[in-house]
């Protein structure tokens, strides 16, 4: 397969998960907003933080952070990259760079994606559509990957998408679990009070696990429990140990398939047995916010890593 | 003067060709046909079939408009067609090699030297280069258009890059998709082969001595290329890589293509990019589209190019004029396709004529392309006239003016029923140690009424092309 090829591959599944993503963090504030009747503006902040956009944001918006002006920049602003509309355009460019890679079922997928993005986002949204708009955003999005999933070889080609969709995902998992670390870490006076529960679950939501964490753990929102399922639970398709499990599979297919291994195959070991230490309390008591940072750093290292050892440029 | 309709000729009487389709179009629903052309359009533009117009930034891919009623041709119009075609191929290729070698044709006095010398489609570099398997244009998309019965002309050989070979494939694709029962009813000679026939080809002519099998690729300009839609079908369909200029470099006196594995070798390279860009060594040194040094791997012998560089010598249109002279020099033959009357404006007669008679005839630059640059007397206004005369005065070598024929029409379906409108044809041939035609082609449509021009860059749009196995 050409580098380039590879590399069309590697963002465009990055840019697909980074529409959806934008549309999940979107969600969560809305939901904080319709539950909370006190002034929400410091929980859109904190979705645009969690988005890695306030630089961005405020450039436009100053501190104008509500549900009208965030939901527009993340969504809908076409300055803006990671716009869910701008990633699904560049998604969409990426495959039509790479469409003889795709099955024609996956092509149809994304382009479709991208025609319906480009009219749900092509005037502002009114309040009362944002639901069914966030909606249609992750259907186009699953879309997409039911169509991949179903039709493509599980060739070379498959990981490359798959190494581009976990180390995006891991990477937006990291950063909505860092702006919130504070929130997860045991603290006299906030342990108790309702706000944390909403924060919790805010956390949840922006990863679609609010539900799911019930299932394992009790009903009841503990810091240390969502911690531990948002990193190291090795079944939540969105921990960053899930993430990190689907990179090395497919790492490992293309050390397999190539016959060599290459130096992003070491930085890979290194971050994976992180993500397997025995449990959340090590990680907590070393410091929550210092792991997510650094977990952050060498997930990106290792997207530029792979890059180099598979010629993307 | 009276077009050629080729279903209905003298309003009246029904062609044979067409007998089938009609009685199939008489018993349809009108509403349901043009519901069929809603459906046509959605899968063209939810497959991405697209291309793209330069200097229109808002509509940066557009459909190319289709018409869901065919165009019909007998198999027995078809052979005398291909017979024509044949013979012209052969004569192109024989003239290349010729132009790039011994130059006989010149030397016989039968095309003036300065046409060939002074021309910038000749490739100095090209001069003593044999390409492998000694084919010089292996893929051509002749235009030709009819004006009667019996009578078709060639309007031009698109030896260097034709495209529209995947509006070919795709409109078939969309007819067998809308109206799976006309193809049980009415029987069409496929051409779905297109592209392995295409692979086959390229491959036939690989350099000699490989090893392996030889690995073939399609270069394209990129994503943002006007007809990268196509280039990527074709790879797609012959499941080759697509390859840019920013893949490839030249290792251990070989095409190279960057893989996630390393550098891999490359035998032939169809290319869709321009003789100019090709290679930055040779050629323009800005250009970021080619390869560095490909043309010493091609004159070493060690890869294929189609089509050659240096092609466009033949599909000239200054050459153009000559080619029945070209074709009986090297075939022995009179040509059985005819040239369409021209005049050189480089000769001061010529011009004369073409001056005092600007209103009637088209005029065409010698090395434009796509309709661009082109005037069309009879719907230009005055001014438009006035302004082409000084053109024409300034730089006469650069233009030709041919007669504005009357091409013959084909029905399409309109909001107010059927209506003629005007069509060309461009089938598409592939050379190797053989030439292979493909039954069908791509025939365009002027979609509006009366209008003569047919490009697609200029609103016109493309038909179905049936060649039926009658007889």
């Amino acid at each position: 397969m050409l580098g380039r090829t590879a590399n069309g591959l590697y963002w465009m599944s990055r840019y697909i998960e980074r529409s959806e993503n934008m549309a999940r963090l979107v969600d969560a504030g809305l939901r904080m907003a319709l539950t909370r009747t006190e002034n929400t503006a410091e929980e859109w902040f904190s979705v645009v933080a969690s988005a890695g956009a306030e630089i961005a944001f405020q450039a436009k918006h100053g501190k104008d952070y509500s549900e009208a002006t965030v939901s527009d920049f993340l969504l809908r602003d076409r300055s803006y990259s990671s716009s869910a509309r701008s990633a699904m355009e560049t998604a969409r460019n990426n495959a039509r760079m790479v469409r003889t890679a795709l099955t024609r079922e996956t092509w149809e997928a994304i382009n479709e994606a991208w025609m319906s993005l480009t009219r749900l986002l092509a005037s502002p949204i009114d309040d009362r559509d944002l639901p069914a708009v966030l909606d249609a955003i992750k259907r186009e999005c699953a879309l997409i990957r039911g169509a991949l999933y179903s039709t493509m070889l599980r060739n070379e080609i498959f990981d490359f998408y798959q190494i581009g969709t976990y180390v995006e995902r891991a990477d937006n998992t990291a950063r909505i679990l860092d702006v919130k670390y504070y929130v997860l870490l045991p603290s006299i006076s906030w342990v108790g009070s309702t706000l944390d529960n909403y924060q919790w679950e805010s956390i949840l939501r922006s990863v679609s696990a609010h539900r799911s964490y019930r299932w394992i753990y009790e009903a009841e929102y503990k810091p240390t429990n969502i911690a531990d399922f948002l990193i190291l639970n090795g079944r939540m398709p969105r921990s960053l140990a899930f993430c990190y499990r689907m990179i090395a599979e497919h790492l490992g297919f293309l050390a397999a398939n190539y016959g060599m291994r290459h130096p992003s195959h070491d930085s890979l070991d290194r971050i994976f047995a992180k993500l397997r230490v025995g449990s959340i309390k090590e990680i907590i008591d070393s410091g929550l916010h210092e792991f997510l940072s650094d977990f952050i750093r060498e997930n990106n290292q290792l997207g530029d890593q792979v890059a180099l050892d598979y010629r993307f440029h | 003067m009276v077009a050629f309709n080729e279903m209905h000729p003298d309003g009246a009487e029904l062609r044979k060709p067409y007998a089938a389709y009609d009685s199939w179009l008489s018993k349809q629903d009108p509403h349901r046909l043009a519901d069929k052309m809603r459906d046509a359009e959605r899968v063209f533009r939810k497959t991405g079939i697209t291309f793209n117009v330069y200097g229109e930034e808002e509509a940066a891919e557009r459909l190319i408009p289709f018409d869901i009623v065919p165009r019909i041709l007998a198999g027995s119009e078809w052979r005398r067609l291909t017979q024509g075609i044949e013979q012209r191929v052969q004569a192109l290729n024989a003239f290349l090699d010729d132009i790039y070698h011994r130059q006989e044709i010149l030397k016989a006095g039968r095309i003036p030297k300065a046409l060939i010398a002074n021309n910038e489609a000749f490739l100095p570099e090209m001069i003593g280069v044999r390409p492998p398997g000694g084919v010089y244009t292996h893929i051509i998309g002749v235009d030709i258009v009819r004006t009667s019965e019996n009578e078709f002309f060639v309007l031009e050989d698109n030896a260097r890059t034709p495209s529209g070979v995947s509006y070919m494939l795709e409109n078939r694709e969309t007819m067998m998709q809308l109206f799976p029962e006309l193809f049980q009813r009415i029987r069409v000679r496929p051409v779905e082969n297109y592209p392995q026939l295409l692979r086959q080809s390229l491959a036939a002519v690989a350099p000699g001595g490989l090893k392996s099998s030889p690995t073939v690729a399609v270069l394209t300009p990129g994503s943002y290329n006007s007809a990268y839609f196509e280039h990527a079908f074709l790879a797609d369909q012959m499941g080759v890589e697509l390859v840019e200029g920013q893949d490839l470099r030249v290792v251990d006196g070989h095409v190279a293509m960057r893989t996630t594995e390393g550098y891999k070798q490359i035998d032939v390279i169809y290319r869709r990019v321009d003789d100019d860009f090709l290679d930055p060594l040779t050629f323009r040194p800005d250009s970021a589209l080619g390869v560095p040094g490909i043309m010493d791997v091609y004159r070493a012998g060690n890869i294929t190019i189609a089509n050659a560089p240096g092609t466009g010598i033949a599909d000239d249109k200054a050459i153009y004029s000559y080619m029945p002279e070209i074709i009986e020099f090297y075939t022995g033959r009179k040509a059985i396709l005819g040239n369409i009357p021209t005049w050189r404006c480089s000769e001061p007669d010529s011009l004369k004529y073409v001056q005092e008679h600007l209103t009637e005839l088209v005029v065409k630059e010698v090395h434009g392309s796509g309709g661009y640059g082109m005037l069309v007397g009879p719907a230009a206004s005055k001014k438009e006239c006035e302004d082409f005369s000084k053109k024409l005065a300034a730089k006469p070598h650069n233009y030709i003016a041919q007669p504005t024929l009357s091409l013959s029409t084909c029905p399409i379906l309109t909001e107010s029923g059927l209506a003629p409108r005007h069509v060309d044809l461009r089938p598409f041939v592939l050379v190797s140690d053989r030439i292979q035609i493909v039954p069908g082609g791509l025939t365009r449509v002027a979609l509006k009424e009366g209008s003569l021009v047919v490009n697609s860059s200029q609103g016109g749009g493309t038909k179905d092309t049936w060649v039926l196995m009658d007889d």
